[in-house]
């Protein structure tokens, strides 16, 4: 028989790993925080889209980023839009439940300038069809269309567009200071 | 403007006469590199990098491993927006045509006491020389863009190589993946295990007739649960010079980035935390922890690294207009993005 001085090793059990994707909703989000050492908070313009949605209107186009006139802004939808147009290309994310956006492709593409604007009560085009996006979901929101989003249960947009004069900041309510 | 355009990394490699490399070492088997006044070499455990000051030659040490995520970086990104420091040493800063690259400049005492070098140098030839020190220096089994549980070792003497994991770049998208002309979504791609969980569900499109194709949504999450490598921001929508970048994130940014703009992230999933640093001495600033739906300014005046232990989502979102440097530089515009 062998003699050893090592102790006999256990080899413990290997569990199969298993990873949990945390992603962050209207109801359920944690904060994470600035442990500071020098300098301001405020520098960091940091706070919570899903904590900022939850304190908006519906479909209140709150600036979260802010970078030499691009914005990203949070928005909760919450049942019907108004019809929104833009005359550059947009971009918008569901973070957070199902959205539908409508399109229509105007007949007169009217929009000038800079960011979303409104595109009248019943603005005059053809229905280009719709989008169903969920969680994660990017869709294009093409220049010159008209789009309306419509959320039967509350749910977080993210839009990736110019200021425009729909956008609202609110820099000292939204923030870590 | 380098975020717009595609990285023209590939057609490095017709300028290998600007490259300057040694024989292969006769016991580590690894070629060492001059450019300019720096030299770097690798052996089993380390890449070396060493350079004049106060007429002596200067030398400094990192990882093989580290080394090489970070070169991937560099090289991956057409050296990026601003300073990609390796370490707290050594790095590159981008003059969009024209790289520095430093030892020292950047970090408060070495710069104090004058032992710092830097030399400018052509971009292709700094990118020639970096991408040959890649082939050279990247063993078989060791892929420099992915997390340390996802690959092999780098260390030891030369071993084979590992080109394919070298030869992917930044993907350069115009407007977004998926359209007709644009880049491609991932389909062919497995899904991260660490990504396991994430639904592969794509959008419902629903285009009414005679506007097949016009309308265009995709499965943002899925597309990021499918990428085959960490740390490598890559375009998924363009909103004039906004660009959104999103990348997934594991272990540590093989880089300290100090950017010659403001940036922000956006905590797509899971958590990061970040180590913020002054950006010209290296100085701690800050620590900031950001979890899911979490958005934040990186302010033009700090260096950044990113800490994920499970692979997360991130967006970056980079304004890539010409000429910001100088207005930053000049101060006409200031560091940090809003005052309130």
């Amino acid at each position: 028989m062998t003699m050893s001085t090592q102790p006999a090793i256990k080899i413990p059990s290997v569990k199969t790993e298993v990873f949990e994707t945390v992603f962050g909703s209207l109801s359920h989000y944690t904060k994470g925080s600035i442990e500071l050492v020098t300098g301001k908070k405020s520098h960091y313009a940091f706070s919570n889209i899903f904590e900022v949605a939850g304190q908006s209107a519906p479909y209140e186009k709150i600036v979260v980023g802010l970078n030499l006139g691009y914005v990203i802004e949070t928005l909760r939808a919450e049942g019907t839009s108004p019809w929104f147009t833009c005359a550059h290309d947009e971009f918008v994310i569901s973070v957070d439940g199902s959205v539908r956006v409508d399109f229509l492709k105007l007949d007169a593409a009217t929009a000038q300038g800079d960011g979303t604007q409104l595109a009248g009560e019943l603005p005059k085009g053809r229905p280009m069809g719709y989008v169903l996006l969920k969680r994660g979901h990017q869709a294009l929101l093409p220049a010159g269309c008209a789009y309306r989003f419509e959320a039967s249960v509350p749910c977080v947009l993210l839009q990736q567009t110019v200021q425009g004069a729909l956008s609202v900041e609110k820099w000292a309510d939204i923030c870590l200071k | 403007m380098a975020m717009l355009e595609v990285v023209e990394t590939e057609k490095a490699l017709s300028f290998e006469n600007l490259v300057s490399a040694s024989a292969a070492h006769p016991i580590t088997g690894y070629k060492a590199y001059t450019l300019g006044a720096f030299k770097l070499s690798r052996d089993e455990y380390f890449a070396r990098i060493e350079w004049p000051a106060k007429g002596e030659r200067r030398s400094h040490l990192i990882p093989a491993d580290a080394f090489l995520r970070a070169v991937m970086r560099d090289v991956a990104w057409g050296f990026f927006y601003g300073w990609v420091n390796f370490d707290h040493v050594f790095g590159t800063r981008n003059l969009y045509g024209k790289v520095d690259m430093y030892a020292g400049t950047f970090n408060g005492v070495l710069k104090a006491a004058g032992v710092d070098y830097t030399e400018q140098f052509e971009t292709p030839q700094i990118m020639a020389t970096f991408k040959a020190i890649l082939h050279d220096w990247t063993n078989a089994g060791f892929d420099p863009f992915a997390a340390p549980s996802e690959t092999g070792t780098a260390f030891g003497r030369k071993h084979g190589d590992n080109i394919e994991a070298i030869e992917r770049f930044r993907v350069a998208t115009r407007r977004m993946p998926g359209l007709e002309g644009d880049s491609p979504l991932r389909d062919d791609l497995p899904v991260n295990r660490h990504f396991a969980d994430v639904s592969q569900d794509e959008p419902e499109v629903h285009a009414a007739e005679g506007f097949e194709g016009q309308l265009h949504a995709f499965s943002l999450f899925k597309y990021l649960s499918r990428s085959d490598v960490s740390w490598n921001p890559s375009v998924t929508s363009v909103c004039g010079a906004s660009l959104f970048c999103p990348t997934t994130e594991e272990f540590v940014l093989p880089i300290v980035h100090g950017n010659d703009r403001i940036e922000w992230f956006l905590q797509l999933s899971d958590e990061i935390i970040w180590d913020i640093g002054d950006k010209d001495d290296g100085t701690p600033r800050a620590r900031i922890t950001m979890r899911a739906g979490d958005i934040c300014a990186m302010t033009a005046d700090i260096r950044h690294q990113g800490y994920s232990t499970k692979r997360s989502m991130l967006l970056v979102w980079e304004n890539a207009t010409p000429n910001l440097p100088q207005r930053y530089e000049s101060g006409e515009l200031k560091p940090y993005p809003v005052e309130f």
